[in-house]
């Protein structure tokens, strides 16, 4: 599947409208997202922006179905999250969404197979096509000969790749990224960048949040955030150089 | 599904050794104290009915002496006021079975080289009666040996063993000082008695024999005590009665004197030391459970530390797709894997201590299925009820907050 095809695809995977989002405080309600509307379709991969503080992980959590905005509409693939209950939001984590973190989030005692193959247990798969398919995905990113391994055993990129693979196990249509290089050197950054580029290709919306205007080039639309609201959205400008004068 | 996370339930388990082995300790002391209690207090209990059934139903004891509201009043030096006749007249009686007049004191045996100190009953044949008490060997002596004070005996288990060793008693001749007795049969064994006693030491006489040539008596044909047995279990408070009336008119007691003889109903003493060993079993049980319960608290200590040490990993697991029951089966299976390999533990220990107690003490000790599978049905229960809690409060979390706790 190619870019452009992806493109004329128009159903929405994500589709967001008026959402709002106020955290409870000792001093009252804090709001964090004001109004914040925005449709994601499919084969998209959308770098979310903005200054710290600004609603980033907000936002990314209400759309990995982790937290309820206060207010606000949010259909994920044609089903209204509102009124899914507490199941049926979980039952959308593992098959629907894979969630990559900042710091990665393996769990250390499990063997990188393990930890790949975990959200099959949670949907009964049986253990050999469990343990296959873990095999197949630290293959895909070229970490197979760790299958074995415990997560301190291998750097912060292949770290992150096992998350990755982990997140793609159960074949969603979705990944979200909270600042997935935010914690790796710009080598290893990139390597990872390519990674989703790889997987954006192969039909994988992708929204990820970054603070970086390098990493955000690779995306193919870029939405910034400032003070709970979106300020920018537009696709992004290949024909600049990374690293050189950035829009908005 | 449940085989993975049995598989996990035994890695976390793995992941703190030392805790998950002091957590169980607490089950395994739980389940051991109870499993060797209730051998301990069953045991106990079957010794009780072992010693009830021995002693023969329905049996009353009517001992000589005065009695007041103070208690008895029977100083060795008081004469025994009960007469053999006494016992013939209270055979008569309505609802009583048979009765028979007891003399007894302890004699030195002699056999060859063989010396023991032995229990001697004087009694008449129907005692053998009134006790159930049969013969192995030989046969029991008769009213003509009765009349003519023979020296003749028989002889129980402990003392024939102290004296003949293999040899067969009956036919044989012991000596009481100087005198020969000639041993008619062997009694069966009864074991021992309620207050411990041990009933197959024992000497049968006949009355007369004990009365004339063995202990004397101050006057011919007292007796210290009547062994009686009603013929049922019904007619025991009639029998009890008619007894003291008949006694108190026999006696020529007027109204409002105390009685010269005191009536004792034996199987109500016995039900009451079989209820006595019941509650002491319950008591025991109960004071084990207690151990039980504490470990059950252990085990959800431990369990509220774990659930809050992996706060982080139960964010993760949610955010890839857990479910509530997911983790809440997770948890509870933790739980009940620590208090199950417990509990197995236990019973072991138990069961070898209880073992090992009967060695030792020669207690005896009785393991039953049952008490066993209680113990086991408890302990997974306690895991249970005390896993649930916490596996509940972990899978209760806010996947966000959960993520966000470092
Ligand atoms: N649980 C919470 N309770 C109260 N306030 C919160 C909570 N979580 C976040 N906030 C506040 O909401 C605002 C937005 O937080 P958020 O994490 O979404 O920002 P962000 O854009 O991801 O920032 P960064 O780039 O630093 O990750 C911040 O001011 C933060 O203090
Ligand atoms: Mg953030």
């Amino acid at each position: 599947m190619s870019a452009a095809t992806a493109s004329a695809d128009a159903a929405a995977v994500i589709e967001v409208a008026g959402l709002d989002k106020a955290y409870d405080t000792p001093m009252g309600p804090f709001p964090v997202l004001k109004g914040v509307s925005l449709a994601i379709h499919a084969g998209e991969f959308v770098a979310i922006m903005g200054p710290s503080g600004s609603g980033k992980s907000t936002f990314m959590n209400i759309l990995g179905c982790l937290d309820r905005p206060s207010g606000g509409d949010y259909i994920l693939d044609g089903k209204h999250v509102s009124a899914l209950d507490k199941d049926q939001t979980a039952l959308l984590r593992n098959r629907t969404i894979g969630f990559v973190f900042q710091g990665f989030n393996l769990l250390p005692r499990m063997s990188l197979e393990d930890n790949v193959a975990l959200p099959l247990v949670y949907c009964g798969v049986d253990k050999e096509e469990r343990r296959q398919r873990a095999r197949e995905l630290l293959a895909k990113v070229g970490l197979g000969q760790y299958a074995k391994s415990l997560p301190n055993r291998i750097s912060g990129g292949q770290q992150q790749r096992v998350a990755i693979a982990r997140a793609l196990v159960n074949r969603p249509r979705l990944i979200l990224a909270d600042e997935p290089t935010g914690n790796l050197d710009s080598h290893t950054s990139e390597e990872i960048m390519a990674l989703f580029e790889e997987l954006n290709r192969e039909g994988i919306t992708i929204v990820l949040v970054t603070h970086e205007p390098d990493i955000a080039q690779h995306a193919k639309r870029q939405v910034r955030f400032l003070d709970g609201r979106i300020v920018h959205d537009a696709p992004t400008h290949h024909d600049l150089p990374a690293g050189e004068v950035q829009p908005c | 599904m449940l085989t993975a996370m049995l598989g996990e339930a035994w890695r976390a388990m793995g992941a703190n050794r030392l805790r998950t082995f002091l957590t169980m300790l607490g089950m395994v002391i739980g389940v051991g104290a109870v499993v060797l209690m209730l051998a301990i207090g069953q045991g106990a209990q079957y010794a009780v009915a072992q010693s009830i059934n021995s002693m023969g139903s329905n049996l009353f004891i009517v001992l000589s002496g005065f009695t007041n509201a103070g208690g008895v009043r029977s100083g060795s030096g008081n004469a025994p006021t009960l007469t053999v006749t006494d016992a013939e007249a209270i055979t008569e009686l309505d609802g009583v079975e048979t009765a028979a007049p007891v003399h007894q004191g302890s004699a030195q045996l002699v056999y060859g080289s063989s010396n023991w100190n032995s229990y001697v009953i004087g009694t008449t044949p129907a005692y053998l009666d009134v006790r159930s008490w049969a013969l192995v060997d030989g046969s029991p002596f008769t009213d003509s040996d009765l009349r003519a004070s023979t020296r003749v005996a028989l002889i129980g288990k402990t003392a024939a063993q102290n004296l003949f060793g293999a040899e067969n008693p009956t036919g044989k001749t012991l000596r009481i000082g100087q005198a020969p007795f000639l041993i008619l049969g062997v009694l069966a064994p009864k074991g021992q008695s309620l207050d411990g006693r041990d009933q197959d030491d024992v000497l049968i006489v006949p009355l007369t024999t004990a009365q004339r040539k063995l202990f004397g008596t101050p006057f011919q044909g007292s007796v210290r005590a009547i062994m009686v047995k009603a013929a049922a279990p019904e007619v025991m408070p009639a029998v009890e009665n008619s007894m003291n009336a008949l006694l108190r008119q026999r006696h020529r007691i007027r109204p409002g004197q105390d009685d010269d003889f005191n009536v004792r109903n034996l199987t109500a003493v016995a039900d009451s030391a079989a209820e006595t060993t019941r509650i002491m079993s319950l008591l025991l049980g109960a004071i084990a459970s207690v151990s039980l319960l504490v470990g059950g608290i252990g085990i959800m200590n431990i369990m509220l530390v774990s659930v809050t040490e992996r706060t982080r990993e139960i964010g993760i697991r949610m955010a890839i797709g857990a479910r509530e029951k997911d983790i809440l089966t997770q948890f509870l299976l933790e739980a009940i894997v620590i208090s199950i390999a417990g509990c197995l533990i236990g019973l072991l220990l138990g069961i070898g201590g209880a073992v090992l107690t009967n060695l030792l003490t020669g207690t005896a000790v009785i393991i039953s299925g049952s008490s066993v599978i209680v113990a086991f049905s408890v302990a997974a229960g306690v895991g249970i009820f005390f896993g649930y809690y916490p596996a509940r409060k972990a899978a209760r979390l806010d996947p966000i907050e959960a993520l966000r706790y470092q």
